[in-house]
């Protein structure tokens, strides 16, 4: 039957003939701006939608954990096998929160992720700087739901991962030849304007984004950006 | 004449409080919409390209609907097609039941509203669990989305205290906007836990890729997608587009068109279940395409640009109709200039055709489309369809506004007539009393000045025509 509704919905499309046209191209749209003023834009589009920025150095996993003491937060769950996650555990103050992997899969985490995680890490793929947006693609070590479902999300990412536009992203990276099953962006923190219009933050997704801001060393855009 | 939508549009007028609510928050969207392009002529160059990928789109409509059921076979994704609401809703019904479900987690998504997903899963006694703030305080109030975008637009933080108060007896009181957020995402967070199956619309379904890319601020459209164990999308055969590339664009124009925001808190773009060495990630993902007389406004070379819609909102936004009458007065699912000419399209002339007048023809919702709607030329083109098929059978009423029009279009199209009729109409002008039938119940009475505005440019020295 199902088919057969297939079928009938395709007859109808393809009764009147119109003639096929290539996909329109559409100019990449990227700005020239140099590191520092894409680093800076990023975080100020992210502090604007009062995400947590911290510009930090090698010794990122101490400045994580006093961040996280603020907000007397028991744990970080983070993937040991994730490219951050040795370092961030050798880093890692003996006075932190506690330390838990994410090694197991959901059915057997559930109930401690939902309700005994207080924070996530993970590591990104890229930046937007345009929109201030981390760019995730979660992957067996650093699986979609570290950067969901506990209260704080932290993210460490460096000032070389940042591009300036999504599009500029897609195209430098050729994300059409293969995606994830799952790519995110993410700019702040959860928040709703469904009562009123009125902005509220942390609603179902994390309520608060801590993005560690490591600088890379003597680079400016590590791929070419196109126009 | 007193017809179901004019008694329901009477009802909404009649209710200051939405009315109040609804006007304070489409003012707000202008504003924010405003700021969001401070930039006209980029905003026009999006236009153009807006409007250049949904034509393609629509324009290769059946091979990039197979093309991307290949690729969302290839990536693991079950397509079904669904002719109407019934064949949606039995086939999202069977994979429930497939997977012996009793509850769905929603996302917000309005082809669910569209098919009435809702009520037909609570008539097999399946519980729909609406996880976005606004549609859950409607299904909490038994209402249905008054806007696209917000669906709750209509109520205040007072009348959402009352609800929450009304069915989370448990929960504390309070009227602040922080804590009504703050105890929604406490009541959810357990069902976010438990619940095996979750729903959720689709906002661009990308063919060369087999990517389900869908906007949002809250997470509760991540945790629909990604927490349960079968994720079901649900979608409208236009939604499709070409190429990846052909994403950046149109998040741009939809977002900051919507809501003014420079990109949504989150943007899920769904390639697949979970792979074998994943850990988390639903294990089944189902992809509805509904065509429910998509196909049929296609054939139309004309009508076709309606399918072009990225449900923004902004041309509801705009409307000095949708924002006097709100969403409930239209009666229909898709409210406002979109749904004026949608809706006729969906279910006929002959149920909705009236929509097509609930427009001022001002213009201000073809202005502001992020893809060049003309909903102006196309509320005409159905108006005029529709007073056709009104006249076929002919009745008293029509005759007469036939033969009205026929002497006003013939008094205008000759100069000599038209002076002589606005000197005969000034010289009556004080036989008009200040009551004109059916026309002075809801507005005052005309009144003619005694010159004419002609006469008045004469005396101030202007010549010519």
């Amino acid at each position: 039957m199902a088919t057969d509704s297939r079928t009938r919905i395709l007859e109808r499309l393809k009764a009147q003939r119109i003639e096929l046209s290539p996909a329109p191209v559409i100019p990449v749209r990227a700005f020239d701006w140099d590191a520092a003023e894409t680093a800076d834009r990023f975080q100020h589009m992210l502090e604007s939608v009062r995400a947590e920025v911290h510009r930090v150095g090698d010794d990122w996993p101490r400045s994580l954990a006093r961040a996280l003491k603020v907000r007397r937060a028991r744990n970080l769950r983070y993937g040991p096998e994730g490219p951050l996650g040795a370092e961030l555990a050798a880093g890692w103050p003996t006075d932190g929160p506690q330390l838990l992997a994410q090694t197991q899969p959901i059915e057997t985490l559930r109930d401690d992720l939902f309700d005994a995680t207080d924070a996530g890490f993970t590591s990104c793929l890229a930046g937007i700087a345009e929109t201030g947006s981390l760019v995730l693609w979660p992957s067996p070590a650093e699986p979609r739901l570290l950067s969901l479902v506990p209260p704080i999300h932290c993210v460490l990412i460096e000032t070389h991962q940042i591009m300036s536009t999504l599009h500029a992203l897609i195209a430098a990276k050729s994300w059409a030849d293969a995606m994830p099953t799952n790519a995110l962006l993410i700019s702040g923190p959860s928040k709703s304007a469904d009562i009123e219009q009125t902005l509220a933050y942390g609603v179902h997704g994390p309520k608060s984004l801590i993005v560690l801001l490591r600088h890379s060393p003597g680079t400016a855009e590590s791929v070419h950006e196109s126009y | 004449m007193r017809t179901e939508f004019r008694i329901r549009a009477a009802r909404s007028l009649g209710r200051p409080r939405a009315r109040g609510n609804i006007r304070r928050a489409m003012d707000g969207l202008i504003r924010k919409r405003i700021g969001a392009f401070p930039d006209t002529g980029e905003l026009e160059r999006l236009r153009d390209q807006g409007q250049a990928i949904r034509d393609h789109a629509l324009n290769n409509l059946p091979e990039l609907l197979e093309q991307l059921e290949r690729q969302c076979a290839a990536n693991g994704i079950h397509v079904h097609w669904a002719e109407d609401a019934d064949e949606a809703n039995a086939s999202i019904l069977a994979i429930i039941r497939r997977h012996n479900g009793h509850a769905v987690l929603k996302g917000k998504s309005m082809v669910s509203e569209e098919i009435g997903l809702n009520g037909f899963l609570a008539e097999h006694a399946i519980e729909p669990i609406e996880t976005d703030l606004g549609e859950l305080i409607i299904q909490l109030a038994q209402e249905h989305p008054s806007h696209i975008v917000a669906p709750a637009v209509h109520k205040d933080r007072r009348e959402v205290a009352e609800l929450f108060a009304q069915h989370f007896p448990d929960e504390p009181h309070g009227e602040d906007i922080e804590h009504l957020t703050a105890l929604a995402r406490r009541v959810m967070r357990a069902r976010f836990r438990d619940t095996r199956i979750g729903l959720s619309g689709v906002n661009f379904a990308v063919a060369e890729t087999g990517t389900l890319c869908l906007v949002e601020n809250e997470g509760n459209g991540r945790m629909s997608t990604t927490a349960p164990d079968v994720h079901i999308a649900i979608t409208g055969i236009e939604k499709v587009i070409a190429r990846l590339e052909h994403l950046p664009p149109l998040l741009t124009l939809l977002i900051r068109s919507a809501t003014g925001q420079p990109i949504t808190t989150y943007v899920n773009m769904i390639s697949g279940p979970r792979k074998p060495q994943e850990l988390d990630g639903p294990r089944e993902v189902h992809l509805v395409l509904l065509d429910n007389g998509r196909s049929r406004i296609h054939a139309d070379p004309e009508l076709r640009a309606t399918l072009r819609c990225i449900r923004c909102g902004a041309c509801m936004n705009h409307c000095p109709v949708y924002t006097r009458i709100g969403g409930h007065g239209y009666g229909t699912v898709y409210p406002g200039p979109i749904g004026a000419i949608l809706e006729p399209q969906l279910q006929g002339l002959e149920r909705q055709g009236e929509l097509a007048q609930a427009s001022t023809l001002c213009g201000a919702c073809g202005d502001v489309c992020p893809v060049r709607i003309p909903i102006p030329q196309l509320l005409n083109r159905l108006r005029s369809e529709h007073a056709r098929q009104k006249a076929a059978p002919g009745g008293s009423g029509a005759f007469v506004e036939r033969a009205i029009w026929r002497t006003w279009a013939s008094i205008h199209a000759n100069p000599g007539r038209y002076r002589r009729g606005l000197w005969l109409v000034m010289r009556l002008r004080g036989l008009l009393g200040r009551w004109m039938g059916p026309w002075t119940r809801t507005r005052a009475a005309v009144r003619i000045a005694p010159r004419s505005l002609h006469e008045l440019a004469r005396q101030e020295g202007f010549h010519g025509d």
